[in-house]
């Protein structure tokens, strides 16, 4: 029920609303719900038809670095 | 008068505005000697073991990307056919048609219809028209129904066997997921295609390699989840899956995400699944790659005798679970 | 700093050799827990992520997940349901609500039997898909039946919002939006629960902000740690609620750092709080009633209420679920779906008389389906 997906900016509209890619299939959501004006490119969370926030580029780097990191210890470890 | 450029229910009423219908549109486009007798049914000459079967059409909307209903009312009961091993030979076919559709898209749809047909060989024998006031139908709905002489006798679900290797013909869900982004208030927006395709080319391919097929099925409705539960439990094996080997598209992916669905659940209507000896896998699956549409032929599992009766997903980090049957209202309408 | 790629959103979540590093970080360091780890996920999203990605199966003997009672559908009593059905069998009602509410039986079936014995109504994907059925039928009046926890309210506040604006006077709303925090409380006030751990919710926390866990933090000294949706960061978020109990810790932590903030999303916030107010009481089913635990409009709205338009209409009695139902235990963590009489016998997944047996984020549900695999 709370399913709530990434996808990405791709165009903005005049009414304020914006459509998004996710994963090749485009949709025109609603920005009732953010106070800050998106670009095209950003990463937002779409909940039944709205974009809940932006997802933070930053953060979400730094987590998959962060899982990168941990694998590729394990390999030095499993290969030494 | 201007002639009507809607389908009136004069069209279905047996006098010369059917006359001119059928013998205009449907002669023309479906042409051959068979048909062409005009008698009350089509006289046939079948020898040996044959295949029969029977599907109607009844997609909403009509005209997807990648097909419509008259390439889909081909394709679904010649690949029927082909499943069976049998080469598909002759169609009847019957319109139920809704008054006020326009005769410019039926005229559409009847021309897929024949140039589907000419993937086969195939032919339409016989037919039927009927026109139903406004409202009573969604446009049109088309039944096929067809038969084919069996080319390779004893492919069946009850042939399948424990170490069988499970191969699948091409990536999953795409009819399903493009059937549902071109639905209206959805308002979706996609490059996918449906897979929508007739099988028998590369079907027959195989047979002529001479590989041990045990059983082979289109996974339409309900998806490979479906046809891998119908074959686990018709044939009391267990089947494992990789779950990595299967392949997705983006675009499916995507449709997958939106909606919470999973792909296996999804329909396909050029997309199938074979069960038979490890040893003739390679070669099966060697063969189907050079065919268009199953570049993405792959081995996706083996049929073991553990587990009976259920069909084992393997997560590529290990951990396993049913693969259920769909349940509940998935889409309404995909074929 | 490199580009993000949207793949990586979803794909670099669901990698396998992270999923197993964490898991091997997560059985070595378990060896050190002095008692087992009962954690609870609230989220529904979250139980299916558990059990979808077999998450289970890779954790050690002494960390168990008890899924809690984060499912709107699941949670929802019968006799909402049975008000749903009254109001779409009204003449001139259309009933318009989110897919998953149809399958659901109320003590007179599911919305989609009443739905093919002729009533009027229709599953949509998006709240405002309500706005242009209104519209589009100007002589009936239109009920949303809304549902979901705090990730969804602010939804159909913008439809309230928008309904008002275009002066949509046939457009009118039955609330059932339910509050995290209180479900909690109802777990932690029975003194034989064994949760001592939460993963909290995604996407709720996305709106409230992670501030709303701090009091449960607080008041019952267990971790809370908020996961996105993945099976990495659900195994990130288990590992950082083993090294809290290793380290003898109760903290607030975030692994979602990528989508929620400690204030959340202030709009969203603030447009849940001008359309609604808090009920005195909420009856949920498998807990019973939770004071203070969902939201109903407020008084300035009631002329959009169609619980108060249609009073005399709607059935307003209390239906219990089978008396060999164990979900209220199951919600608590203190059954498994295995211990209940009437699991798997009277109680599937197409015939559901708890409320954990009804949609797929539901325990017995999802152990129904995916149990016994191993």
């Amino acid at each position: 029920m709370c399913l709530s997906i990434p996808s990405q900016v791709v165009e903005l509209h005049d009414d304020g609303n914006v459509t998004v890619d996710t994963m090749g299939v485009k949709r025109t959501v609603s920005c009732h719900l953010l106070d800050e004006a998106l670009e095209i490119g950003d990463y937002v969370l779409i909940h039944i038809g709205f974009v809940m926030n932006k997802i933070d580029k930053a953060a979400a780097l730094e987590s998959l670095e962060l899982y990168k990191e941990i694998v590729e210890k394990l390999e030095a470890e499993e290969n030494a | 008068m201007a002639k009507p450029t809607q389908i009136q229910l004069s069209h279905g009423g047996g006098g010369r505005e059917m006359a001119e219908l059928i013998g205009k549109l449907f002669f023309d486009a479906f042409d051959n000697p068979i048909l062409r007798k005009e008698e009350d049914a089509a006289a046939l000459n079948l020898n040996g073991a044959t295949a029969f079967t029977t599907d109607s059409f009844t997609v909403a909307p009509l005209f997807f990307q990648g097909g419509n209903i008259g390439k889909l009312a081909i394709a679904g009961t010649v690949n029927d056919l082909a499943m069976m091993g049998a080469e598909p030979q002759y169609l009847s076919c019957g319109f139920i048609i809704e008054e006020g559709f326009e005769l410019e898209q039926l005229k559409t749809i009847v021309n897929s219809m024949a140039a589907e047909l000419q993937k086969s060989g195939a032919k339409i024998v016989c037919g039927d028209t009927k026109v139903v006031p406004k409202g009573c139908a969604d446009g049109l709905f088309i039944n096929t129904t067809g038969v084919g002489r069996i080319v390779k006798p004893g492919i069946s679900v009850s042939a399948i066997q424990p170490g069988d290797a499970v191969i699948l013909s091409r990536d999953i869900g795409r009819h399903g997921a493009a059937i549902l982004t071109a639905r209206e208030g959805l308002e979706l927006d996609s490059e996918l295609t449906s897979d929508c395709a007739t099988l028998w080319p590369v079907v027959e391919r195989l047979i002529a390699a001479n590989l041990d097929i045990h059983a082979m099925r289109d996974a339409t409705r309900g998806g490979i989840a479906a046809v891998l539960n119908e074959w686990s439990k018709a044939a009391n094996v267990g089947i494992d899956i990789e779950e990595k080997n299967i392949p997705v598209c983006d675009e499916v992916r995507g449709v997958c995400e939106l909606y919470g669905f999973e792909p296996w659940d999804l329909a396909n209507e050029g997309t199938f699944v074979i069960a038979l000896p490890q040893q003739a896998a390679e070669a099966a699956v060697e063969i189907m790659l050079r065919f268009c549409g199953c570049q993405d032929a792959t081995i996706i599992g083996t049929v073991s005798d553990a587990h009976a009766g259920k069909v084992v997903l393997q997560s590529p980090w290990g951990s396993k679970r049913y693969l259920e049957l769909p349940q509940g209202e998935l889409l309404p309408r995909i074929c | 700093m490199p580009e993000l790629q949207l793949k990586q959103l979803y794909d670099g979540f669901r990698d396998p050799d992270t999923i197993n590093e964490l898991a091997r970080q997560i059985k070595h360091l378990a060896s050190q827990l002095t008692e087992p780890v009962y954690m609870m996920e609230v989220c529904g999203g979250h139980t299916h992520t558990i059990m979808k990605y077999g998450l289970p199966q890779l954790l050690p003997d002494n960390i168990h997940f008890i899924h809690g009672p984060g499912c709107p559908v699941c949670i929802m009593p019968k006799e909402r349901i049975d008000q749903a059905a009254a109001l779409a069998s009204i003449d001139d009602v259309i009933l318009v609500t989110l897919g998953d509410m149809i399958r659901v039986p109320g003590s007179q079936g599911s919305l989609a039997q009443f739905r093919a014995k002729g009533c009027d109504i229709r599953p949509v994907y998006q709240p405002l898909d309500a706005l242009k059925i209104a519209q589009e039928n100007p002589a009936k009046t239109v009920v949303f039946f809304a549902i979901g926890f705090e990730t969804s309210t602010p939804m159909t506040a913008v439809l309230l919002e928008q309904a008002e604006k275009l002066g949509l006077d046939n457009l009118l709303f039955h609330i059932n939006h339910v509050l995290v925090p209180p479900a909690i409380d109802a777990v932690m006030a029975d003194p034989d629960t064994k949760v001592n751990a939460f993963i909290g919710p995604s996407h709720v926390s996305v709106i409230t902000g992670s501030k709303i866990y701090q009091p449960t933090v607080d008041k019952y000294a267990t971790p809370v740690v908020i996961s996105g949706f993945e099976p990495v960061d659900v195994m990130q978020s288990i590992l950082a609620i083993v090294k809290q109990k290793v380290a003898g810790r109760s903290e607030l932590e975030n692994q979602y750092q990528r989508a929620v903030s400690e204030q959340g999303n202030l709009v969203a916030q603030q447009k849940v709080d001008h359309f609604f107010e808090v009920r005195d009481s909420f009856r949920w089913r498998g807990l019973g009633p939770i004071p203070q635990s969902s939201l109903k409009l407020r008084a300035q709205y009631a002329h959009r209420d169609a619980e108060i338009r249609f009073a005399e209409r709607l059935p307003v009695k209390e239906i219990d679920d089978h008396k060999a139902c164990q979900c209220g235990d199951i919600l608590r963590g203190k059954a498994n779906p295995k211990d209940c009489k009437v699991f798997g016998r009277g109680c599937t997944p197409q015939t559901p008389l708890g409320s954990c047996m009804v949609s797929s984020e539901g325990a017995c549900n999802a152990y129904y389906r995916y149990a016994g695999v191993e």
